[in-house]
């Protein structure tokens, strides 16, 4: 789940401040005990009725319902005119695209399969690239990580993996941008798109894996397809935000001047929203990554794979190494397109070190160098294909395969009793709270505390969130998903406030940091999860900890930047008026950037959700778990395609709740009806 | 406008770079090392099979056998790829998937794709028998000899509780894609234990594998023939005897898992095509003892391809029986 971006309904500083802010407060406070209280009276004297339990294996009338989308797909593929006139010709398209870039960089499907350029060309031509676009240390940076995947014995499947998302965020501009600025010009269309971007960012992607399979085929172009429908999603609200953000008198001078409207978008709108634009491409290129394991279920060649295949055997060290290889190709992507962007920037060009006249003499140089190469890699096998000789492969799989194996051996007793204590002191009681009161009960707590945060508006979508969770008959299963999310979520915060602060006040901190959030981010989940599956076992807590370190970066990334942002000048005056380093944490900059709190919740939140499915496969159980079985049987189907949809409707439930929680806590009612759209 | 012009500036560059690259390539296209060895392998007589390659070794040993042979022996190109089992199925709709080679009982996909939509067919038994039940790691039998007796396993409830349980014992399940009635057999057999779902078969072997390492009870449902027997020698529980019939109503099973009878499944169009490779994959017969041999090379790290060669090269009457 990449950034959910929104724009937060500016602070309504109007005539209500008048009114003492304390007796409002109280109001909120209220109501929210109230809550509180129904729900512990209901629990302990209704305790374990009306609990709307459905045994895993027990399937409802609407599940069997949904069961014969399948088969309908089937029947129509052939003659209905929506697949022969769109589906089909949009599938060759796509498939065209990949097979170009993947004939280009990993293996032509003639021949000895070799790629048209070989590694050598690769390396060149990519680090040239990065240097052109990005600087020299992006452009080094690559060519180190494009060989280090060579010596990994990878460079084949680092290619493949290359290819793809290469034409996944390829399709994902072609149709984001557009999107995008529309949804940035018009406010009635961002209100259309919105839940559609929130069901495309949070529906589990096993849930439309096979369908879009029995559509678009197997092969490449249904896991392109699979990623983008992923990746769009932040490059469209990146790019809306960006031309949102426009100040007014900019807009308006540029149109006192007589613009069209088609001038104002590409002489005003698209340059100076051009860095959020690139930001977007850069989560969205980050979105179809993490894509890389799924897409390999459908057969999509590459890296994902590899770690498929040592999966099968829990091959811990060969899972890390081709996860290696994930983390440092989203690195180089990352620091790409953060270089593009900041060398986008307007300014940007005075500041060099070197006149642009000699950085053109050394663009020219080095590409002539890079053709050579390229050339050779054509023409001499030892250019064209990695030497095998060189790899080194076999000794880190060996190497963290030991470690792994000394973590279980070591660790496994001390990590157990950790283990269960945590899950009997805290998660199984929360657990037992949201299962085991009646649901009624439990709506009417829900919707008071909605009211109390959001006013009518957030109740009202509160209230139809929850009746679809009902409907699709999944209710006890999305509270067990519930207790184990909000857990998970806590923790995340306590871990983005310590990491975040310390990053935020630390330029050194945040160097160390930053590789291993993004490591974090993007080493696909069942890497690390074998070797946790042995220190705490198939459980809902080993699911717990999945979501924690995939959620995590990002909630410490936004507080770092939030505090990092809080003004030199303020953090003076705090520190000269002699504060203690912890009274200027807790007095100035953890208050000061409370709205990057907030969205680091909010944030943490949607990611967590994010891995519920991936913990299903330790041992979460919920929803997760639902849509697993789903995946893999085709009898369950249905209710795997009803619990992915009562994932959305529990996500867009938490992400409406702490956005309105976020929002002034003062005047908390009146900006929250504008911003629960 | 200035700062188009400098976007403009720094990125015809990179385009007119790329697009020299692109003209260099296409001059020199002739001389690629490529190309030149493209002559060699052409056409053969057997053509393309696609084989759908699922996710456990057992299958990977039977794929790795099977194409080693179609590749070498008939001169086929075999194309394999990596899908999950009901992905598989859909497969032989679209023409995308030939052979499967493994297939674990699933009525309802037999149901969809062979008796309904009528794209595929059975192509026989591999000679693999599947066993599926509850076992438990060695080390427990050796310490509680009665536990293999599914009558005496309410004595040892407390002994499997876990945090995951609610005070009952665990019955530890493993990936949904497998048939299971462990939920009726819990309440009809009257046992104090719970199912928790493991979700993946890599959660149930890495809790097996721990279990017997850390000398920790576990109770979980697993099957043979698996690479990780070869490993971990795991006991299984006997539950009330099978019988034809007694899983009838999903509900009201108080008995245990059949045998199965593993088989092949291939496309209806492959199957027609009267392709040596569809022949071969009827003929396809072999061992559990066999599947297992080169099951645990491929666990130990021997690439699938190489392990398939040393079963065959160690066996030539049986393949030669296959390919008559």
């Amino acid at each position: 789940m990449s950034t959910l971006v929104r724009d937060r309904a500016p602070v309504q500083t109007s005539a209500n401040t008048l009114r003492p802010p304390r007796k409002r407060l109280s109001r909120r406070v209220l109501l929210l005990g109230a809550a509180g209280v129904l729900w512990l009276l209901g629990f302990l004297f209704l305790h374990g009725t009306s609990t709307l339990t459905l045994p895993a294996s027990e399937l409802t009338d609407l599940h069997r319902s949904l069961n014969q989308f399948n088969a309908w797909v089937a029947s129509n593929r052939a003659d209905n005119p929506v697949f022969q006139y769109v589906f089909t010709p949009f599938r060759s398209a796509v498939d065209s695209v990949a097979n170009l870039f993947t004939g280009t960089f990993a293996a032509s499907s003639t021949g000895l399969r070799l790629p048209e350029i070989g590694w050598l060309g690769t390396v060149g031509l990519l680090s040239w690239i990065a240097f052109a676009v990005g600087n020299a240390r992006v452009g080094l940076l690559t060519a180190a990580a494009f060989t280090f995947f060579g010596l990994q014995g990878l460079f084949t499947e680092a290619a493949y993996t290359f290819a793809l998302v290469l034409t996944a965020v390829l399709f994902s501009l072609l149709i984001g941008i557009p999107l995008g600025v529309l949804s940035g010009i018009s406010g009635r269309v961002s209100q259309v798109i919105t839940p559609v971007l929130d069901f495309m960012q949070i529906l589990p992607t096993f849930v439309y894996l096979a369908p879009l399979a029995l559509i678009f085929l197997i092969g490449p172009a249904s896991a392109v397809i699979a990623t983008v429908i992923y990746a769009v999603p932040p490059l469209i609200r990146l790019t809306a935000h960006g031309i949102r953000n426009i100040p007014e008198n900019t807009r308006e001078a540029s149109d006192s001047l007589g613009t069209t409207g088609l001038q104002r978008l590409l002489t005003l709108q698209l340059p100076l929203a051009r860095r959020t634009i690139v930001m977007g491409v850069n989560q969205s290129t980050m979105a179809a990554l993490s894509m890389v394991t799924i897409a390999a279920l459908i057969a999509a060649p590459g890296l994902g794979q590899v770690v498929v295949r040592a999966l099968q055997s829990l091959d811990v060290g060969t899972a890390v190494n081709a996860g290696l290889s994930i983390v440092l190709l989203a690195i180089v992507l990352d620091r790409v397109t953060t270089a593009a962007s900041r060398r986008a920037e307007p300014g940007a060009a005075r500041k060099r070190r070197i006149s642009r006249r000699s950085r053109y003499i050394l663009l020219a140089v080095s590409l002539v160098v890079v053709l050579v190469m390229v050339q050779l890699s054509r023409t001499m096998l030892w250019a064209a294909a990695f030497p095998k000789n060189l790899n080194f492969g076999p000794d880190i799989v060996s190497g963290v395969g030991a470690a792994s194996e000394w973590l279980q051996t070591n660790l496994s007793l001390f990590t157990v009793s950790f283990r269960e204590a945590l899950t009997n002191g805290i998660l199984n009681p929360f657990q037992s709270l949201l299962t085991e009161t009646p649901f009624y009960l439990l709506v009417a707590v829900v919707l008071v505390a909605a009211y109390a945060l959001g006013g009518w508006k957030l109740a009202l979508v509160t209230a139809s969130c929850l009746a679809a969770i009902i409907y699709l008959g999944l209710w006890s299963d999305a509270m067990v998903t519930l207790a184990s999310t909000l857990v998970a979520t806590a923790v995340v915060m306590v871990l983005g406030i310590i990491f975040g602060v310390a990053m935020g006040r630390s330029n050194k901190v945040d160097q160390i940091m930053r590789p291993m959030l993004d490591a974090g981010q993007t080493m696909p989940a069942f890497v690390y999860l074998v070797p946790f599956l042995g220190l705490f076992g198939a459980t809902r807590f080993t699911a717990i900890v999945a979501g924690i370190i995939y959620a995590a970066p990002v909630a410490i990334k936004i507080t770092a930047d939030g505090i990092a942002a809080i003004s030199p000048t303020v953090m003076e005056a705090a520190v000269s008026s002699g504060s203690t380093p912890w009274q200027v944490i807790t007095k100035v900059q953890l208050p000061m950037a409370r709205k990057s709190l907030a969205l680091a919740a909010n944030q943490g939140l949607i990611y967590v959700l994010a891995m519920v499915v991936v913990g299903a496969l330790v041992g979460a159980g919920g929803l997760g778990y639902d849509v697993v079985a789903g995946f893999v049987q085709s009898s369950l189907f249905g209710k795997g395609l009803a619990a992915g949809l009562a994932i959305v409707f529990l996500g867009i439930l938490l992400d409406r709740m702490t956005q309105a929680a976020a929002a002034d806590p003062v005047r908390k009612i009146r900006s929250a009806k504008s911003s629960a759209h | 406008m200035r700062r188009t012009r400098q976007l403009l500036k720094r990125t015809i560059p990179v385009l007119a770079g790329t697009a020299a690259a692109a003209l260099l390539l296409a001059g020199c296209g002739g001389a690629s090392v490529n190309q030149a060895a493209a002559a060699g392998s052409s056409d053969t007589p057997c053509g393309t099979v696609n084989v759908a390659l699922n996710a456990w070794v057992g299958y990977t040993a039977n794929a790795a056998v099977y194409s080693y042979v179609a590749q070498n022996k008939l001169g086929c190109t075999v194309v394999q790829k990596d899908l999950s089992e009901q992905i598989s199925w859909q497969g032989f709709g679209s023409g995308e998937v030939d052979v499967i080679l493994e297939n674990w009982g699933h009525a309802d996909l037999t149901k969809q794709y062979i008796t309904d939509q009528k794209v595929a067919v059975d192509a026989g038994p591999t000679g693999n028998e599947g066993h599926i039940g509850w076992y438990v790691p060695p080390w427990m039998v050796q310490k509680y000899p009665d536990i293999l007796d599914s009558k005496n396993l309410n004595k040892y409830a407390s002994l499997f509780a876990t945090s995951e349980s609610g005070g009952k014992g665990q019955v530890l399940d493993g990936d949904p894609a497998f048939v299971t009635n462990d939920e009726a057999l819990v309440k009809n057999l009257g046992l104090d234990y719970k199912v928790v779902f493991s979700g993946s078969e890599a959660a149930l072997i890495q809790s097996f594998r721990t279990a017997e390492k850390n000398k920790t009870p576990l109770l979980g449902y697993f099957y043979e023939p698996q690479w990780f027997l070869s490993e971990v020698p795991l006991k299984k529980v006997s539950l009330p005897a099978y019988t034809p019939g007694c899983d009838a109503d999903a509900e009201k099973v108080a008995c245990d898992y059949p045998d199965y009878k593993l088989n092949k499944v291939m496309a209806k169009k492959f199957a027609d095509s009267g392709s040596p490779a569809a022949k071969l994959l009827k003929a396809f017969s072999w061992t559990n003892a066999d599947q297992n041999s080169v099951a645990t090379d491929i666990q130990g790290g021997m690439k699938p391809d190489a392990a398939a060669k040393k079963w065959v090269d160690a066996h030539p009457d049986v393949v030669a029986a296959w390919l008559k």
